[in-house]
């Protein structure tokens, strides 16, 4: 491996961006292939099958066997809502290996007894996601039921490109919702990316349950992408 | 991938830059039972000090004197190990799998 590409590769993951070094077997030729540069590679379409399995693989193609190794930065989940889902939600997320942070500004709902070990933010959405910064390795999640902490939350966690963004409520909660994030000028595609009702269907009604089916489709949307269906 | 290799490979790009003789070893694919998953890496300088593993320490001191050949010669290798290998009892997978690495120098 090159110096300037292992360098490339470090400066990459510690940008928690995503980077896969694609090896030649057969010549040892190497390349870097960065998180933008991948639609657009030779060998798009196994660069995008290997990283929704999220495993580094070897490859047959037309063009040979290449060694991919993926580089994938951690995946976290962030919460707006201190409730009782989220108290299921968090454990459930970091048994599979999420960074969870939750985000709430009603003091009374974010406490450390509440949630022993997460880290909370008892502040509005836009202070806390300004500091926590959502990305395309993010999972969101809107569960207060209140627009007025859930909405600025969600129109935050569109513009950064997270991978699932969700939202809790009735399909007539969701209604209202589209309209206030419309009012809020949030482009009507983004708006249709927001999983509502949230979680998929298995008949949840716990919060532990309802919790699960959330996670569910989160890992639906890591490992198969926006369009599969369960 | 976890913190402990995303450190792996800080320090084969630190131990280059200091000077050292580097080699990269990393588990390019395995079949049946093995210890560490593909996409694990093992950084070995040319004083032979190494930091991560490709297995629960069965095949490391090959992989290593592997690399002393690549850090000099500078050509990479592919490495195979398993039960079924004529290393068996050399440097074989107590687990009973196998697994391929490839050593390349950092240059």
């Amino acid at each position: 491996m090159r110096l300037d590409l292992l360098a490339t590769l470090n400066a990459e993951r510690a940008a928690r961006r995503a980077a896969v070094v694609v090896t030649e077997l057969a010549s040892g030729a190497q390349r870097l292939v960065r998180e933008g540069e991948v639609a657009g590679d030779a060998l798009a379409e196994a660069l995008q099958a290997q990283i929704r399995s999220g495993k580094s693989g070897v490859v047959e193609t037309e063009a040979g066997r290449f060694f991919l190794e993926l580089h994938l930065p951690p995946p976290r989940l962030m919460i707006t809502g201190a409730v009782h889902v989220s108290q299921a939600l968090a454990p459930i997320a970091r048994l599979l290996g999420f960074d969870v942070s939750i985000v709430d500004p009603r003091t009374a709902f974010a406490t450390p007894e509440r949630f022993p070990d997460v880290p909370l933010y008892a502040e509005w959405p836009d202070t806390a996601l300004a500091r926590l910064k959502p990305d395309h390795w993010t999972a969101f999640v809107a569960l207060t039921h209140d627009p007025k902490i859930d909405d600025p939350a969600l129109e935050i966690a569109l513009a950064a490109g997270c991978f699932y963004v969700g939202a809790l409520g009735s399909k007539k909660t969701h209604g209202r919702r589209i309209e206030s994030l419309k009012k809020r000028g949030v482009p009507e595609p983004s708006i249709a990316r927001i999983h509502a009702p949230i979680g998929l269907s298995i008949g949840a009604s716990s919060p532990q349950e309802i919790a699960l089916s959330i996670m569910a489709e989160i890992i639906l949307r890591l490992r198969r992408g926006p369009e599969a269906k369960p | 991938m976890s913190k402990l290799d995303e450190d792996i490979l800080a320090a084969a790009e630190q131990w280059k830059r200091e000077g050292r003789g580097v080699a990269i070893a990393t588990v390019v694919e395995t079949w049946g039972s093995a210890p560490r998953p593909v996409g694990s890496h093992l950084v070995i300088d040319d004083q032979q000090n190494f930091l991560g593993s490709v297995s629960g320490g069965c095949v490391e001191g090959d992989v290593i004197s592997a690399a002393a050949d690549v850090i000099e010669s500078g050509k990479p290798q592919m490495l195979e190990f398993g039960v079924a290998d004529e290393t068996a009892w050399r440097a074989g997978l107590s687990c009973g799998g196998n697994i391929r690495v490839y050593v390349e120098k950092v240059d």
